[in-house]
């Protein structure tokens, strides 16, 4: 396990797996805490690595003020330690890596969005991928070294930097490419920007069909 | 699993209330909103819910008429598979016996396929959707069920994961085989027991 931070609040564990983990884009593994007296506590958390052979994943875990799970990860744990986790998980929120692809995160729900971007640029083909990241300032920007490029548009609700023209402000239809055609939207988030930004894809003509949405909630995505 | 966490215990040594399955927490007054798809904007004029199948007569209730029906309410808890649970929430609807009553079940029905207008699917074998097990439901704590927790009507099947209970439900398919839902065919559990914590395919 190494642990380095991506902003004040979220940090990137690397897990060490006892065998490759064989993931997709977009899936989620189960990180499972165990008390002496027996009791667990369990969240999902997105995989923010690419596919690859190895043996090792990257999930990133925003601290919640009172996340019983995510305060532990950030204030505890350190490196070398062992966790038990589960995965992966999902079938659904998956880019297949080949069909183009339209990627609309929000805050921390840039992860699993993350895997899908070093897929495409690890692969050759990040000429499928778009991707638009909603931040509320330079400084909640996850992978802020590695993120920036020719697939991507940042978009600073409250504050932006300097250098940047659109002024501070809610994501609207003009932040967003055209419609992938014959591909995927993956939209990820608050519930609250997941449904703000589906209405706006909707409304640039995608059909809802090619919409796949993961909530993020202090629990994980994942329900009906 | 026999090993623990380091450093890791449960807050405050509290009391777990009893209501909990294994690895749920008390959401509290929060209700997470966890959905796979845009929220759909559903019209109760046009909005229908059938139920179809392996049944002697396939019925379809207008909003009008499902809201006719003996009214049934459920109180008590719910338990989302990422964790959560919120105790002690009520749902007012109709119960699934009361609309299975009218379409009546053919002998060889022993399967169910709920479907919602967005195209969602989730399975259950029949005897978890009778006996006071399942409802339809259109109002939760006594107010109208919002548009993101599945309004204007839900199905509600309290003792299993929540992601069996369909929002926008648009009917139940009685089939005499069962056929796998949406997540059940993406990697979770068939049956979704949370007293077994049965979340995913394998548990």
């Amino acid at each position: 396990m190494a642990i380095r931070p991506e902003t004040a609040t979220a940090k990137t564990f690397r897990l060490h797996l006892p065998r490759p983990s064989g993931h997709l884009a977009g899936q989620h593994y189960v990180v499972r805490l165990t008390a002496p007296d027996g009791y667990t506590a369990s969240r999902s958390y997105s995989v923010a690595s690419a596919p690859d052979e190895s043996s090792e994943i990257e999930l990133t875990v925003e601290r919640l003020p009172d996340g019983e799970v995510s305060t532990f990860l950030a204030d505890r744990l350190r490196p070398g330690d062992d966790v038990d986790v589960r995965g992966p998980i999902g079938g659904w929120f998956i880019w297949p890596g080949d069909v183009p692809a339209l990627l609309v995160g929000g805050g921390s729900g840039v992860v699993p969005l993350m895997a899908m971007l070093r897929l495409a640029r690890r692969s050759g083909t990040s000429n499928l991928v778009r991707m638009v990241v909603s931040v509320r300032s330079p400084e909640d920007l996850y992978y802020a070294d590695e993120l920036p490029g020719p697939e991507t548009t940042i978009v600073y609700t409250r504050h932006a930097p300097a250098s940047e023209a659109r002024p501070p402000g809610r994501l609207t239809a003009r932040d967003l490419p055209a419609p992938p055609v014959g591909g995927l939207t993956f939209i990820c988030g608050s519930s609250s920007f997941a449904d703000a930004a589906s209405d706006l894809v909707v409304g640039s003509g995608t059909s809802i069909a090619d919409i796949r949405i993961e909530r993020f909630s202090p629990s994980g995505g994942h329900c009906h | 699993m026999a090993t623990f966490t380091r450093g890791f215990s449960r807050r405050g040594g509290l009391e777990r209330d009893p209501r909990l399955p294994p690895g749920q927490y008390d959401a509290g007054q929060s209700w997470p909103v966890l959905t796979a798809e845009p929220t759909p904007r559903l019209d109760t004029e046009s909005w229908s819910f059938t139920v179809e199948g392996l049944v002697r007569t396939p019925t379809t209730w207008s909003w009008d008429e499902i809201r006719a029906l003996p009214r049934s309410d459920f109180t008590g808890d719910i338990h989302c598979v990422t964790s959560w649970s919120k105790l002690g929430i009520s749902f007012t609807g109709v119960s699934v016996d009361t609309l299975l009553e009218a379409a009546m079940p053919l002998a060889a029905a022993a399967h169910v396929l709920a479907y919602s207008h967005t195209g969602y699917t989730t399975n259950f074998p029949l005897p978890d959707v009778t006996g006071g097990r399942a409802w339809v439901v259109w109002e939760v704590d006594g107010q109208p069920l919002p548009r993101e927790h599945g309004g204007p009507a839900r199905l509600v099947v309290p003792h299993l994961y929540f992601w069996k209970s369909a929002k926008w439900i648009a009917g139940l398919r009685l089939l005499d085989h069962d056929e796998p839902g949406f997540w059940e065919v993406r990697g979770y559990h068939n049956y979704a027991d949370p007293w077994l914590e049965q979340r995913y395919d394998g548990d």
